[in-house]
């Protein structure tokens, strides 16, 4: 092939491509941390509290060190200067005189085997002493009632001095959140119709197929490396400095691939830092590892939530007002969960437009498992009852769901009463293309005509929408991501993001992007993405963000890598810069399209001249977001994603069992970049909401979770999965990168609200709880469910 | 600390000896003893399928199977699927599909695809999707899975 054949690269936004890590993991070959081993690496095992709630009297660990094999067994005695972890830092990795749940750690063993760690702690003697126990956020609230954090916690500094690092919270009220916009009582005074709801969301957990683990070890000069999973390695090594009172950049964080995130290794869970203690003092590797059991009890799980919504329209359908207050069961602890807030409340008042809005929360201690952040964040729980209220206000006023849901739906340009400027906006077309590819209108009229029919299968149709961040999400000082991009002597491009993969395939869409600006083929780069000592910072994997901002950030890269070759070529051939352009790994003539030399002989005509220079460049995007002001106000992301999906069901009235047939889902998503990457995220984010809405249910009962193991707590299956269609809207927004913007979160958000109504179109039953159970829904319909009540006071 | 037996066994066409504890699991054996981690723990009760392996040309969850019940059998891992034509065939078809994102699942539903190939080559969606009722995946929502393993008699 020549120089001239050579040239005519085709694009490859918006193609179907594999994924750069799929072949290395279909065979086996993948090394996640539990396949990793280091030399002299001794296992820990963690001693759980046996009650929810006790004060620890005392706690023998004599036995279980003299065990034969075991190195170190820690609890927080030996610990002076323990800190706290979490969002609100009132949790301590290692118990000291109290546990607030069941999955409380209260001692650690390394050991030389698993075996013998577990061996040990079951010689470990601990005397509790058993207090009562929160089991609810309404015990939580009632007046006398205890309080799990009813004290300040103080903790010793290493200079000997000591601070108070979480103040007590009377009422165990963890954190609250209060915003409104407009007037509510003139939105009910210019009401037609108004309805009113308590739904109640249930706790489900994140699953991911690899359980968690980590391996710490520290080196000879007291260098910290860790294996871990987790989702935002250069938050974590701040906070582990901060824990460990050693400087952050004396740590490390290797991310070896990971088995499955979903939000769940957004925080520092104590393991995490117990293992460090370990390696501390054994001065050995040491990797711990969950069981499935521990798994479940011990990580954390999606918010469950009380939520109370009066909501009102006119009789020509615009709405007029939303007034909701929720209750958050917090658990012992306060993590990511405490704060999805922040996203329900953008749903709550900007998905559709109403005018006056009111939104209170109170996020409340309790002894149960605590809450963090699962993909969606909260929009689950906001969409579930926004939606259910566009259906009751819709039928009030005789309007045909979808026409009231398209005279309120936002529009491209609308600046939004919280500040959110929706510079591009697919919204309503995702309504018309979801309800036209499943024939909605018709089918919603023909399954309420048919209630009355003997028939008891029934069939209905259900829509929901949704709103969510797609371009970052700005929480930090920075929400931005950098690049370190190299293009060697034979133009192969390294490129070194901030940007973790955590199996969602931003590598794939990094490199796609970097290959589109020059011109080189997919299998010309190798993307560096693991280790904190190499990559430059990024704030994470978070707010379906990194496409949009890892993706601008590598673009920037390549770019000034573009600038520089085609500098080159200026020189070389004696032109402007602007003249030349890189196509199929050459330089090509813009004008005549004429191939004039390959890229990878430029550039080393560039490295081994008198300049001797190479292809090296660096970039920092930083969105274009604001920080919220102190009432939730302002255009928190670069860009916002739409969704409408239209779901089908089938009932079975005898037996209460819904089989969810069909999910027509519509998507703005700016741009697609790798057609077979997003059709793999909304495809997967669908089933996982298909689980939230019928399957799924970590029963928590008097604060002990009940099916801590997949055969009680059901995943959906193969057999189970309903028809999926998925249309893309491309907006081409502005600001993203080819115009794409972020959709990890979005298509998990609306199948629950939309298989609610789809219940109710085929069987005029309206059920406010979750999950959609055969017992639940067989009771529903017979009147016999309790519906959830509102019992939190206010 | 336990008892241990010698064992021998064919494992991915290799005859292999090895003493283990009788209280070991095969998936243990593979992983810590044989260093085969492409074999998966992802709930050691027989409920997910992520430690999928074969055994007598039966697909069998290796968690819930003694080391020692490997002795005088015909044991394949993923990792002996390397230069298996359909393994080949399957772990192609899953890259193209993309029926893999962070892949713990994946080595299992290879290993229980194979078998449903091997049984049915002709098998259409519906057989293969109770085919692999038993492994679990949180990520894809299993329509690529189904696809891939679908497709795997063209690929290649
Ligand atoms: S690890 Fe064997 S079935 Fe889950
Ligand atoms: S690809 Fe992640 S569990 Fe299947």
């Amino acid at each position: 092939m020549n120089v001239r054949e050579k040239a005519s690269g085709d694009t490859l936004i918006g193609k179907r491509i594999p994924k750069m890590d799929a072949p290395q993991k279909a065979s086996g070959k993948t090394r996640y941390v539990h396949d990793i081993n280091l030399p002299g690496q001794l296992h820990a095992k963690i001693l759980r509290s046996a009650h929810a709630h006790a004060g620890i009297r005392s706690i023998d660990v004599s036995q279980a060190r003299s065990l034969r094999g075991v190195h170190a067994v820690i609890t927080a005695q030996d610990l002076p200067f323990q800190r706290p972890i979490g969002v609100a830092k009132d949790h301590l990795p290692l118990k000291r005189d109290r546990v607030r749940s069941l999955r409380d750690e209260i001692a650690a063993v390394a050991a030389d085997t698993e075996e013998i760690a577990e061996a040990a702690l079951k010689l470990i003697r601990v005397d509790y002493e058993p207090l009562p126990v929160v089991a609810t956020a309404e015990d939580a609230l009632r007046p006398g009632a205890p309080a799990l954090h009813g004290e300040d916690l103080v903790c010793v500094n290493r200079n000997g001095t000591t601070e108070v690092v979480h103040r007590a919270a009377p009422g165990n009220v963890a954190m609250t959140f209060d915003y409104s916009q407009g007037d509510i009582a003139r939105g009910e005074t210019e009401s037609d119709a108004i309805v009113e709801d308590v739904f109640w969301l249930h706790y489900v957990t994140h699953c991911c197929m690899g359980v968690s683990g980590v391996i710490a070890e520290f080196d000879s000069n007291g260098n910290l490396t860790l294996y871990s999973n987790s989702q935002v390695p250069f938050l974590h090594r701040r906070e582990f400095g901060e824990l460990l009172g050693m400087d952050p950049g004396r740590i490390r964080i290797i991310q070896p691939p990971i088995g499955g995130g979903f939000g769940s290794k957004l925080d520092i869970y104590p393991f995490e830092p117990i293992a460090i203690y370990l390696a501390q003092i054994t001065q050995r590797p040491v990797k711990l590892v969950f069981t499935r059991e521990e798994e479940f009890l011990a990580s954390p799980t999606r918010q469950p939530v009380l939520l109370k919504m009066r909501s009102g329209c006119t009789k020509d359908g615009i709405l007029t007002f939303r007034d909701v207050e929720t209750v958050h069961d917090n658990g012992a602890y306060t993590s990511w969960g405490a704060t999805t807030p922040f996203v329900m409340m953008q749903t709550i008042s900007s998905l559709y437009r109403v005018p006056n809005c009111n939104y209170q929360t109170r996020a409340i201690y309790s002894n149960n498992p605590y809450a963090g952040s699962f993909r969606g964040y909260g929009n689950l729980q906001a969409t579930f009852a926004v939606e259910a209220h566009m259906d009751r206000l819709a039928e009030s006023i005789g309007m045909d769901p979808l026409d009231f849901r398209l005279k309120n739906a936002q529009d491209p340009g609308e600046v939004t009463p919280q500040g959110m400027n929706f510079r591009t906006c697919g919204f309503k077309d995702c309504l018309r293309i979801a309800a036209e590819r499943s024939d909605y209108q018709r089918k919603h009229r023909d399954n309420v005509a048919r209630w009355r029919d003997p028939d008891p299968i029934k069939r209905g149709v259900g829509m929901a929408s949704m709103l969510h961040v797609g371009g970052g999400a700005k929480i930090y000082q920075s929400d931005g991501c950098g690049t370190i991009l190299k293009l060697d002597d034979f133009a192969h491009v390294t490129l070194i993001t901030g940007a973790s993969e955590i199996g969602q395939g931003s590598e794939t869409v990094l490199a796609q992007l970097v290959c589109e600006e020059l011109g080189l083929p997919l299998s010309s780069v190798t993307v560096v993405n693991n280790d904190t000592d190499v990559t430059p910072w990024d704030v994470g994997v978070h707010a379906s963000r990194t496409t949009f901002i890892a993706g601008n950030s590598a673009i920037g890269a390549a770019r000034k890598a573009k600038d520089k070759i085609l500098a080159a070529a200026a020189v070389k051939f004696d032109g402007k810069a602007d003249e030349y352009d890189l196509k199929g790994g050459i330089v090509v003539d813009r004008r005549t399209g004429n191939g004039l030399i390959e890229i990878d002989k430029l550039i080393r005509s560039l490295h081994f001249s008198e300049k001797a220079e190479l292809v090296m460049t660096t970039f920092y995007y930083e969105p274009p977001s604001q920080h919220q002001d102190k009432k939730f106000k302002g255009d928190v992301s670069a860009a916002y994603a739409w969704a409408t999906q239209v779901v089908e069901v089938e009932v079975d009235t005898r037996t209460g069992i819904v089989r969810l047939l069909k999910v027509n889902a519509a998507h703005d998503v700016g741009r697609v970049i790798n057609r077979l990457g997003i059709e793999g995220q909304i495809e997967g984010g669908i089933v996982m909401g298909q689980g939230y809405a019928l399957t799924e249910d970590l029963i928590v009962d008097h604060a002990v979770v009940r099916n801590p193991n997949f055969r009680d707590y059901k995943l959906v299956t193969a057999p189970e999965i309903p028809e999926m269609d998925v249309s893309f809207i491309e907006t081409m927004d502005g600001e993203g990168p080819q115009g794409a913007k972020g959709v990890g979160e979005a298509p998990a958000i609306c199948v629950a609200a939309a298989v609610a109504n789809a219940i109710y179109n085929a069987t005029g039953v309206r059920i406010t709880a979750l999950p959609f159970t055969p017992e639940r829904v067989y009771r529903a319909l017979r009147g016999q469910a309790k519906p959830p009540v509102w019992d939190v006071g206010s | 600390m336990s008892a241990t037996v010698d064992i021998a066994f064919t494992l991915n066409g290799v005859e292999t000896s090895i003493r283990v504890p009788v209280t070991m699991s095969a998936l243990e054996m593979m992983r810590d003893a044989l260093g085969l981690t492409g074999t998966k723990y992802g709930c050691g009760e027989g409920e997910c399928g992520a430690c999928t392996i074969l055994v007598d040309g039966a697909t069998v969850n290796s968690c819930l199977l003694f080391a020692v019940d490997c002795d005088g059998r015909d044991v394949v891992t993923i990792e002996g699927l390397a230069a298996n034509p359909l393994g080949e065939r399957l772990r192609a078809s899953f890259v193209e599909h993309g029926a893999v994102q962070c892949g713990f699942c994946t080595p299992g539903f290879v290993m229980q695809s194979h078998h449903v190939l091997t049984k049915s080559p002709h098998a259409d969606a519906e057989e293969v999707r109770r085919g692999v009722e038993g492994n679990l995946c949180r990520c894809t929502g299993y329509k690529k899975i189904v696809e891939a393993i679908s497709a795997a008699e063209r690929v290649g």
